[in-house]
């Protein structure tokens, strides 16, 4: 394979070498991951923990080894899907990559990545880091690793109980963009105005991306939008379209600021339900059409998102291309496995813009009899629930008997059963059951055979939903995926 | 019967799940047998509040509170405080709670004038008060005739003990709260930080008006509170409410699970 010679980059020397200090927290490291993932879990993060206890700088001096640098990769959705096609992207150009694929995205979780593939000796062989970062730890990252650029996919309210506010969110992914070298890029979603509207003030170049086809978008918006004035002079936004959620073709009626025109776009988009979409690229290099084989209009965004950064780095469009018709969706993102003769179907739900993309997707397909929604409350899912009531679950009401039942699990399957409720949903066809593995053998249980349950969980049921398969021999653990 | 609901502000005043809200008020007013209208008004508009029956703002960032903490000082505020002095139901969470106070007070010390319809205070505290929230309300929630709009920690009643019950729900406020003598609060905090994190006390009631910290949505997971709204607004207009029993045992298991988990940490 070929590495091509006019990607961008910053050569990076040798092993910064660790010293007998680091020496020690890297093997420290490597022994907490081995002994956690003998007792079947996953080890992302507390290896990376326990090494920056001893030696805080161990995922500088392991990160700075990558020869062309690191890529960032954040926004409320789409950041593990946009990564792993980003990685994908690479790999196949001929790239060796070191990527936090499990989605531990703070500070030790990328630490932990590192410390995975280091040798005892403390070298990293690598060419490109491509780490999914978490919207909060992003000025951190970007002051610790030798990032050359960084993705930005979007904004949504996703749990602003940790974080406070939106707007706060945005303005750390701003702090941390502004700090990127001269020579780096940003590549930035032009149909949120969020993201878009972090281009002002970057020292590096700004790749923009975005849906041209449209016909994919709606002039309708019944959905709770979060960008709803200019960041300019404070007018409300006119939508003329929106793809999804507050994703759209904007403009401010008063300063005339608007969505801007973008360098890499999906220039027409064909949904072919749940098998995924017939894209077709508008790359600087020209047209690409491709099958993207995983479902959902932000599938798209996501695989736009990376094609921008694949740009960016200068790949070829054919690998770009060659990436994406074999991407294959994994950890919960719309993953289907086999349990006794049926199917089971996940897909992951943690905010309404995403709730409302897989409810669009499930009920597009058309033969979706019944659900499981399990909904956990923990650190990583959120602790406030009450987001459940932004997320349109009156489409699954309407008509009734769309969907002929629904199982609500996790620690929160009450409040998912009173949104329902609520929704219009008739509650003799509502079952609760907080225990995960008995809503799915409930779910299995009605129904038919060689049917197909469709599961949607919030992130710490995914991997509990993960884990329970996986000690059945259904599924892989989860960090040996991908 | 028809029933008005009006929600304030629902694009910029929206932070928390905050239209369950109103959809617990339509549909609950519906499977009473009530006809609800819903209303919107948004920045810029002046509204004639004596239309309404039920009015709902929720909370905003920063940014768009400050917003509509001019829009309502300056369009709204005249008229609002007269529907409430003539008993409009009005139920204000988190940021619309703020705004409805006599100031809102920031770090720098520079004091954001609110509508002063409620007798409170609030200044920016450094740490946010984030978590599950659990009340037992001072309201009244028999269904019997009202003793009473709100009656405070020791008011009397008509003579009859009120029915008190339990509220649930999430907070996520750095604002520190504090009340007048013109005001009562909500209830007393069993679980969480309530007003301000000191006295135990959460929210302030004001004739028909509750301003509360408490989302999640407020109103789904405590159709007692729910239907207090309703009963209130039916009052006022008709002289009456007789609101039909309704089968809640989903909302009431949501509610003790909510307390369930409330209690765990």
């Amino acid at each position: 394979m070929m590495v091509p010679s006019t990607a961008p980059g910053v050569a990076r020397g040798p092993a910064a070498g660790l010293g007998p200090r680091g020496l020690i927290a890297l093997w420290l490291g490597k022994l907490v991951m081995w002994l956690s993932r003998a007792s079947g879990r996953g080890g992302t993060s507390l290896p990376g923990r326990v090494s920056g206890l001893l030696a805080p700088g161990i995922l500088g001096a392991l990160a700075r080894q990558c020869r062309r640098g690191c890529i960032l990769v954040t926004g409320t959705n789409g950041k593990t899907t946009t990564a792993s096609m980003v990685v994908a992207m690479l790999r196949e150009s001929g790239y060796r990559v070191v990527h936090n694929r499990s989605g531990a995205n703070l500070l030790r979780g990328l630490a932990a990545a590192f410390i995975e593939v280091a040798t005892p000796g403390g070298r990293v062989d690598a060419d490109y880091g491509v780490l999914e970062v978490d919207e909060a730890t992003v000025p951190g990252a970007v002051a610790e690793l030798p990032v050359v650029g960084a993705v930005v996919t979007n904004f949504f309210r996703d749990q602003l109980d940790r974080y406070g506010e939106l707007d706060r969110t945005v303005a750390l992914v701003g702090e941390g963009l502004a700090r990127l070298p001269v020579a780096g890029f940003a590549v930035l979603n032009a149909d949120d105005p969020l993201v878009a509207g972090l281009a002002s003030g970057l020292r590096a170049r700004v790749i923009r991306y975005g849906i041209e086809d449209l016909e994919a978008g709606t002039t309708l918006s019944h959905q709770t939008r979060e960008a709803r004035h200019c960041g300019g002079c404070g007018t409300a936004l006119a939508y003329e379209l929106f793809y999804y959620a507050h994703l759209g073709r904007y403009s401010c009626p008063s300063c005339g600021a608007g969505r801007p025109v973008p360098h890499v776009s999906a220039a027409r988009v064909a949904p072919q339900g749940s098998r995924g979409a017939d894209i077709r690229l508008g790359l600087p290099a020209g047209p690409l059409s491709l099958r993207l084989p995983v479902p959902g209009l932000y599938n798209v965004y996501n695989a736009v998102a990376a094609a921008a950064c694949g740009t960016a780095l200068g790949l070829e469009p054919a690998a770009i291309g060659r990436a994406l018709e074999g991407y294959a969706s994994r950890f919960g993102r719309m993953e289907t496995v086999r349990v006794d003769g049926r199917g089971l179907l996940m897909a992951l739900v943690k905010n309404p813009a995403g709730f409302n993309e897989v409810i669009r997707t499930v009920l597009g397909d058309g033969a979706v009899e019944g659900l499981v929604i399990a909904i956990n409350d923990r650190l990583a899912d959120g602790t406030d629930v009450s987001w459940l009531w932004d997320v349109d679950f009156e489409q699954l009401a309407h008509p009734p008997g769309r969907i002929a039942w629904v199982v609500c699990s996790g620690t929160r399957a009450h409040d998912m059963a009173v949104r329902l409720k609520y929704a219009g949903f008739d509650p003799a066809r509502l079952a609760l059951q907080t225990d995960l593995w008995l809503a799915i053998n409930e779910g299995l249980g009605r129904l038919g055979d060689g049917g197909v349950l469709t599961v949607l969980p919030t992130y710490t049921a995914m991997l509990e939903l993960r884990d329970l398969l996986a000690r059945r021999g259904l599924a892989a653990r989860f960090w040996q995926t991908g | 019967m028809e029933v008005h609901i009006c929600h304030l502000y629902p694009d910029l005043m929206n932070l928390y799940g905050d239209r369950g809200n109103i959809i617990a008020l339509a549909r609950r007013a519906r499977w009473h047998g009530l006809e609800p209208v819903l209303h919107t008004v948004q920045l810029g508009d002046r509204p004639d509040f004596a239309r309404y029956d039920v009015c709902f703002v929720g909370g905003g960032q920063d940014k768009e509170q400050r917003l509509i903490g001019d829009d309502l000082a300056s369009k709204k505020g005249a008229e609002l405080r007269a529907a409430v002095e003539d008993g409009l139901v009005l139920l204000a969470v988190c940021g619309g709670y703020q705004l409805l106070g006599e100031y809102y007070e920031t770090g720098a010390g520079d004091r954001i004038p609110g509508v002063g319809l409620l007798d409170c205070r609030t200044r920016a505290g450094r740490r946010r008060m984030i978590g599950n929230l659990v009340l037992l309300s001072y309201l009244d929630f028999s269904s019997g005739p009202a003793a009473g709009s709100a009656g405070g920690p020791g008011a009397a009643g008509t003579g009859r003990a009120p029915r008190r019950r339990t509220l649930v729900g999430f907070e996520n406020h750095s604002g520190r709260t504090y009340l007048g003598p013109g005001v009562s609060p909500l209830g007393q905090v069993l679980v969480g930080h309530g007003n301000n994190g000191e006295d135990r006390q959460e929210g302030a009631v004001y004739k028909n008006c509750v301003g509360t910290y408490l989302h999640g949505s407020a109103l789904p997971k405590n159709p007692w509170l729910t239907d207090y709204c309703l009963r209130q607004a039916l009052l006022r207009r008709y002289g009456r409410a007789d609101l039909r029993p309704l089968d809640d045992r989903l909302e009431e298991e949501a509610h003790l699970a909510a307390i369930r988990l409330a209690a765990r940490a």
